[in-house]
């Protein structure tokens, strides 16, 4: 069997999962609105919450992002399929490359929540260039936590004390998405009085996160799931 | 080298006198640094720190350097030998401790010579992010496993880290320039180095240096003998796991 | 006759313990060889090695002629193992299930529908999530998994547990004609009178050590 499809079937078999449980639309989404509204009563000012807008979101996304990896690996050892899996003698790249795909689609989804959540409750104007902005950012961001969640989550996923183990190992490596997401962000939106075209530099960051990680994920999952 | 149980000692002669230079060196740092050197003009005793604080995150470089290039050992070479897995744990492990010292005393300086303890300059939170990700590291360590589930598991960590903590300060170095206040001066820079001071400061990177190094073996052979205890144990285990049979 | 495992003194640590303490084990191609023995006396583990899943410690062998130290990889991907867990995604459906299984292996469409119809999965059960399923269902689905894998060696661990009896009959004939499409088969099970009559060799395993019946 080719990588690709291989992958393939993997990403579908978790959206539908997802499509069967509904945990992220139940559960994922409404937590990260919670989180929105929370910073919202930690930092009573309509004035800094539209400045910090950005940050929120992203800080939100990450948060959101633990629970949706731990949920894309608790899928796996319910019964064992991760197991079944290495029997099976599936390519490691594989399993990777899908499940990253699908952790994706999932955080595109919540980071989509978030934005508009920030449009409604903080008060952000996005111009029409802003907005492409913001979606070209929200994919590039998207894209390297996909990787370096499916491959900690992996890591994590073994492991006794995995709820403590990801987020020290996950966070500090999407500190740069964390950082380059939310600058571009803040372009985007113009918060601050930050231009758009100040958000593209960032953006090419972003870019070469996810490729590294990519790369590496493919390469060093299989060696960090195994027994 | 096979410790045995009777000679559990992680010393040699080499070691020995290894550990007596750093001793002495130790000694005349406390001395040239505290006494010899002169005051700096601008910050006064102050300065004194930098004899600790440049050598210790110099040190700390050294050892993640070192853990990668061990890790890096480990997984290309064929003979896939947990000695190359020590050495990197061993390195990180000292790794972490003097980051956290150049943290601690770089604070401190910051403290007298900026009256704040920690500023949100590139180098500090680049600095921070590396302390972070190689406990990290010393975490996934003990996960638990075989030998050499440890060896793979960490070592692969450990080639992963030296992706991400380029990335990490690139990233923060563009934060921090976007900024345009004015950017808090390098401390070393400012100082007029003379030439006593300049050879303590050399003097504290030798003396940190060779403690390293002590410390560094050491410590891979406090876990060579933690190590070969787990696999005695072993031994024992398997012959009591095969006296279930015959009990029953 | 050539043999499918060979397993010389192997010794495979689980979490510190030491779950097997050298194993000495042959089995033929063709062979339905049943491995007996109370609790905690390490036939999972036998099983979880001839898989290529757990690391062999000390000793070695081969499994298919591959290495069971060097080759684990290639060898998971020959056998099929049926462990205490199932391997299914709870949240999807039987046929959905055993799709993913297929496409993970290329096989056809034909094979999965052959396959659910082999183990009754065909019907209303095909529709229905796993997670509603009865300890039975689910280990036919498994089965069916299995069977679109066309495994070379099956390996079996406590097939009939939890299972009623045409539950276990099923089990029985499903491992009757893989026997005579040429699998072969190591099995472990406490039901000795009915592995048994299907086994051409019983295998005791007691203390992480083969006892009795370890060699032709």
């Amino acid at each position: 069997m080719n990588r690709r499809s291989v992958a393939v079937a993997v990403a579908r078999k978790d959206l539908a999962v997802e499509a069967g449980s509904r945990v992220i639309v139940n559960q994922v989404a409404p937590f990260a609105l919670v989180v929105m509204v929370m910073f919202a009563f930690a930092l009573d000012n309509d004035g800094i919450l539209q400045r910090v807008a950005p940050g929120l979101v992203w800080l939100a996304t990450l948060f959101s992002m633990l629970v949706v990896v731990q949920r894309s690996f608790a899928v796996e050892s319910a019964d064992g399929a991760l197991d079944a899996l290495r029997v099976a003698g599936v390519d490691p790249a594989a399993i990777f490359l899908g499940k990253s795909a699908a952790l994706m689609v999932q955080l595109f989804a919540l980071e989509v929540v978030l934005v508009c959540a920030a449009f409604v409750l903080y008060g952000v104007e996005p111009t029409a260039a802003g907005w492409a902005e913001a979606f070209v950012t929200m994919v590039a961001a998207t894209v390297g936590l996909g990787f370096v969640g499916t491959l900690y989550g992996g890591l994590a996923a073994g492991a006794r004390g995995r709820e403590t183990l990801l987020p020290l190992l996950l966070l500090p490596v999407v500190a740069p998405v964390l950082i380059g997401a939310t600058r571009a962000t803040e372009a985007a939106f113009g918060s601050g009085g930050a231009s758009v075209s100040e958000g593209w530099p960032w953006i090419g960051l972003l870019a070469v996160f996810a490729v590294i990680f990519g790369a590496a994920g493919s390469v060093a999952f299989g060696p960090l799931v195994d027994e | 080298m096979t410790p045995t149980a009777a000679h559990a000692t992680t010393g040699t002669p080499a070691t020995r006198r290894l550990g007596a230079v750093v001793a002495v060196l130790l000694a005349l740092l406390v001395m040239s640094g505290l006494w010899w050197s002169a005051e700096d003009v601008v910050q006064g005793s102050t300065v004194r720190i930098m004899y600790v604080h440049v050598p210790s995150i110099w040190v700390a470089y050294m050892a993640f350097a070192l853990t990668a290039v061990c890790s890096g050992a480990y997984v290309s070479g064929r003979s896939r030998s947990v000695a190359w897995d020590r050495v990197a744990g061993a390195s990180a492990e000292i790794g972490v401790l003097f980051v956290a010292v150049s943290l601690v005393t770089g604070s401190l300086w910051g403290r007298l010579t900026w009256g704040t303890y920690w500023v949100w300059d590139a180098r500090l939170t680049s600095t921070a992010f590396l302390f972070i990700t190689y406990v990290g590291y010393l975490a996934v360590r003990r996960l638990g496993g075989t030998l050499r589930q440890r060896a793979r598991r960490s070592s692969v960590i450990a080639l992963l880290a030296v992706l991400e903590i380029p990335l990490v300060h690139f990233s923060v170095e563009l934060w921090r320039s976007l900024h345009q206040e004015a950017s808090v001066a390098n401390p070393n820079a400012r100082v007029e180095l003379d030439g006593l001071m300049l050879f303590t400061l050399m003097l504290g990177l030798a003396t940190f240096t060779a403690l390293f190094v002590w410390l560094l073996l050491h410590r891979q052979r406090v876990i060579l003998l933690e190590d070969t205890v787990a696999d005695r144990g072993l031994d024992e285990a398997i012959a009591s796991r095969r006296d279930e049979a015959g009990a029953r | 006759m050539e043999n499918v495992v060979e397993l010389r003194g192997v010794v495979a640590v689980l979490g510190g313990f030491p779950a097997l303490a050298g194993v000495d084990l042959t089995v033929a191609r063709g062979e339905v060889v049943l491995l007996q023995g109370p609790n905690g006396a390490g036939k999972t583990s036998v099983l979880r090695v001839c898989a290529g899943l757990l690391p062999v410690e000390r000793g070695g062998g081969t499994v298919l002629g591959m290495d069971v130290t060097s080759q684990r990889e290639a060898i998971r991907s020959r056998v099929g193992l049926l462990g205490h867990t199932n391997g299914l995604y709870l949240d999807l459906t039987v046929t959905q299930n055993i799709r993913f299984w297929a496409s993970t292996v290329g096989a056809t469409t034909e094979e999965v529908a052959a396959a659910m119809a082999r183990m009754g999965l065909d019907g209303r059960l095909a529709s229905v999530r796993a997670d509603r399923l009865s300890a039975g269902q689910r280990r036919r689905c498994a089965l069916a998994s299995m069977l679109v894998r066309r495994a070379e060696l099956w390996l079996l661990d406590e097939p009939h547990a939890g299972l009623d009896a045409a539950g276990r009959d099923e089990i029985d004939a499903v491992l009757r004609d893989a026997v005579s499409a040429g699998a072969t088969v190591v099995v472990s099970s406490h039901e000795l009178e009915r592995a048994g009559a299907l086994a051409s060799r019983v295998v005791t395993v007691d203390g992480g050590m083969i006892v009795d019946g370890g060699t032709r």
